[in-house]
């Protein structure tokens, strides 16, 4: 099977909307028939990774744990838009930290988080292969 | 006669907070809940949109998305959801801004 670049753009914050969630879960479903899958966080979508998200009062799962396994799906590219986060008064200190396993250079975690311009970003589009929106 | 104004889109999206802030008159309340409250976030753009105005935010909506106390813009009350009857009861009426 022929690998392809798939591209999942995420643009909505969680929980208002099921479209983080159900991202999340073709993402995954994605990653196992090992293409190359890449994640853009782009408008709200960068509320996604906001560290220390707690559902216990609004009887929502809080899915925010599962974008730490990215990693071990083999997503290890996942680009979050430097507008989009300044707008909202955010820097990556406010997002988890998400890291990958190099199993090239024994195991070294390396950062999954892409922090890229929008002009980057677009660049990045251009060379995918399929885009996925949510 | 006094209105609570309920919002639940994030302000980075839609225009319900801007526009219910348009429509509010004195004694009206601005209550935040769902998307919506990423309105106080701290350093976003959004938050001047509620200068000025009496707001209130839902708590339990603040905690899942991450927005701790000290990520919050000064000025906004925090309410749980019996706070949220408390202010439907005290209200002449409520509108919401889907």
């Amino acid at each position: 099977m022929t690998t392809k670049k798939f591209m999942y753009v995420n643009r909505r914050a969680p929980y208002g909307t099921i479209y983080a969630w159900e991202a999340l879960e073709v993402v995954l479903i994605g990653a196992a028939f090992e293409q190359d899958v890449s994640m853009a966080f782009v408008d709200d979508g960068v509320f996604q990774l906001l560290k220390g998200q707690d559902t216990s009062g609004i009887d929502m799962k809080n899915f925010s744990p599962t974008y730490s396994a990215l990693g071990d799906y083999e997503v290890t590219k996942i680009y979050v838009e430097k507008e989009s986060l300044e707008e909202r008064g955010l820097t990556l200190d406010d997002l988890q930290h998400l890291v990958w396993e190099d199993e090239d250079e024994d195991w070294a975690e390396k950062d999954s988080i892409r922090l890229v311009s929008r002009a980057e970003l677009a660049e990045v589009f251009a060379g995918q292969d399929v885009m996925f929106n949510f | 006669m006094s209105i609570l104004h309920i919002v639940n889109k994030s302000p980075y999206e839609r225009n319900s907070v801007a526009l219910a802030v348009d429509y509010m008159r004195d004694g009206d309340t601005l209550l935040l809940i769902e998307d919506a409250v990423y309105t106080v976030m701290q350093g976003g753009k959004a938050a001047s949109i509620i200068d000025g105005q009496k707001a209130v935010v839902l708590g339990p909506d603040l905690a899942a998305r991450g927005i701790a106390k000290e990520k919050m813009i000064d000025g906004v009350e925090v309410v749980d959801y019996a706070g949220f009857v408390d202010l439907v009861e005290a209200s002449d009426k409520t509108q919401s801004w889907l």
